[in-house]
């Protein structure tokens, strides 16, 4: 039995108790659709861990704080996904961390992080890229101010920021330099 | 934790969500930005039967200019302002407002209209709607009807929206050349609740006098507040620094902060002073009328 067809079979059990609402949600998660029957008070972070299969998004502070459930939503807009109800995205286009990297070569953020050791105990890491990205995509030359300012709603509890930011700084250029190179990259 | 079930309503325009609030009544709750009441789901603190999530309503994002305000609508975020050009360069006060409002993530999903409509005692918009005499538009039954955000703010979570109506807008007068504002933010750390924040709006005359003041001040009390004594001390006067200085005086005798984490009641009181006569100070910089 599915977790989803368990939590049916408890609404039928305590019917009238705290039945949970079940609503279809599909989503397109790094370009596939996911579509799952689910409880309207499921997150956005529990649809991608457990009903997509996806952990590298991961669950942190529980209360909007940390950042490290952060998903890039229709292109790159970056929200996090605890304080989402996973029907808030039905239709619409989501992208992880598991997006990044293509056929085992890193993305030019993950490389950066890599290099820089940004990681540290890894546990902010995913939120951390894609919050770097979305940074980036709407300022491709961002100060080392603006990398700070941006990165802010991200918690990094071994309290390393520089790496990380170092990291940014790197991607920055990376990025800016292939999509000189490769006019075609900017578009992707 | 996971907020308590809730029957979910997609409305795809202002008239199936006004529907559907009035057929569910006091039960029905609007979820715009959801990034103040998915948390107080989740904690329990708020426990809606049904939500009507409108923010599939495209024709509620806006931000325009029209009749002499500037128009929010009621699923335009927090990021929208922040990033716009020509609100960056016109509204200094909801410039400086919209780069502090919780975290930089959670701005791109929590809404102006939402903020002020949630009126958390320390909200960020509720100040700043007061200073810059913000008028909110409400569809009730018998249609829209604008109130002033002095009477839209009624107690801690309160407004003047009443069972089954719905937000649609907060309007802002377009500020002229002669007016600028600062807002002035005590945080622990970024995305925290303010410990004390203070909303400062002026309008200069052609002669240099102060034509209209707005000061509010939030975090210090069960709701957002006009510091009136100060603004009326400030209209038709020339602005100097201990003119400034006496009406910032005002905010601690209208401030009611309780203790906690962040601080003392009294350090509180006594930040209110300082943030609205730092606002001031800055403002008027802003509008070149005082030297530091």
């Amino acid at each position: 039995m599915t977790k989803t067809q368990n939590m049916e079979a408890l609404g039928a059990d305590f019917a009238g108790i705290d039945v949970p609402n079940i609503v279809t949600v599909s989503i397109r998660i790094n370009g596939k659709v996911v579509t799952r029957a689910v409880p309207s008070r499921m997150l956005l972070v529990h649809f991608i861990r457990e009903e997509a299969g996806l952990t590298g998004t991961h669950v942190g502070c529980d209360s909007s704080s940390c950042g490290v459930c952060t998903v890039l939503l229709d292109g790159s807009t970056p929200v996090k996904s605890c304080t989402m109800f996973a029907v808030m995205a039905h239709g619409r286009d989501v992208k992880t961390v598991e997006s990044l990297a293509v056929g085992g070569t890193l993305h030019p953020v993950q490389q950066a992080f890599w290099d820089q050791h940004g990681l540290q105990c890894g546990y902010c890491t995913p939120g951390m890229m894609m919050t770097a990205l979305a940074l980036l995509e709407r300022n491709p030359n961002p100060s080392e101010h603006d990398i700070r300012e941006g990165l802010s709603g991200n918690l990094c509890r071994c309290t390393g920021y520089n790496n990380i930011v170092k990291a940014v700084q790197q991607a920055a250029g990376a990025m800016s330099a292939s999509s000189a190179a490769d006019p075609s990259a900017a578009d992707d | 934790m996971f907020p308590a079930s809730f029957e979910y309503v997609r409305a795809h325009s202002p008239d199936e969500a006004f529907d559907a609030l009035q057929k569910h009544g006091y039960d029905g709750r609007v979820l715009a930005g959801g990034q103040s009441l998915i948390p107080a789901m989740r904690y329990r603190l708020a426990r809606p039967a049904v939500l009507v999530d409108i923010n599939p309503i495209s024709e509620l994002s806006y931000l325009k200019e029209e009749d002499g305000f500037l128009r929010i609508g009621a699923t335009t975020r927090d990021a929208a302002l922040e990033f716009a050009p020509w609100v960056r360069e016109r509204y200094s006060l909801i410039t400086s407002v919209s780069a502090v409002v919780a975290d930089p993530i959670v701005r791109h999903m929590g809404t102006v209209v939402g903020s002020v409509c949630h009126n958390d005692p320390a909200g960020d918009w509720t100040a700043t709607a007061l200073a810059a005499r913000g008028v909110v538009v409400i569809r009730g039954k018998e249609g829209l009807r604008e109130v002033p955000i002095d009477e839209f703010l009624v107690d801690s979570y309160t407004t003047a929206v009443e069972e089954g109506e719905m937000a649609l807008e907060l309007k802002i007068p377009i500020p002229d050349a002669r007016t600028q504002g600062s807002y002035q933010k005590i945080e622990r750390k970024v995305g925290d609740y303010a410990t004390c924040a203070a909303a400062v709006q002026l309008s200069l005359n052609e002669d240099g006098t102060i034509r209209q003041a707005g000061i509010a001040i939030t975090a210090a009390g069960p709701i957002a507040m006009r510091v009136a004594a100060a603004e009326a001390m400030l209209i038709g006067q020339r602005p100097t620094l201990e003119l400034l200085r006496a009406a910032s005086e005002e905010a601690p005798k209208i401030a009611t902060p309780n203790a906690d984490q962040r601080g003392s009641a009294e350090y509180k009181k006594d930040m209110t002073r300082v943030l609205v006569g730092r606002g001031l100070k800055q403002a008027l910089e802003r509008l070149g009328a005082v030297s530091a």
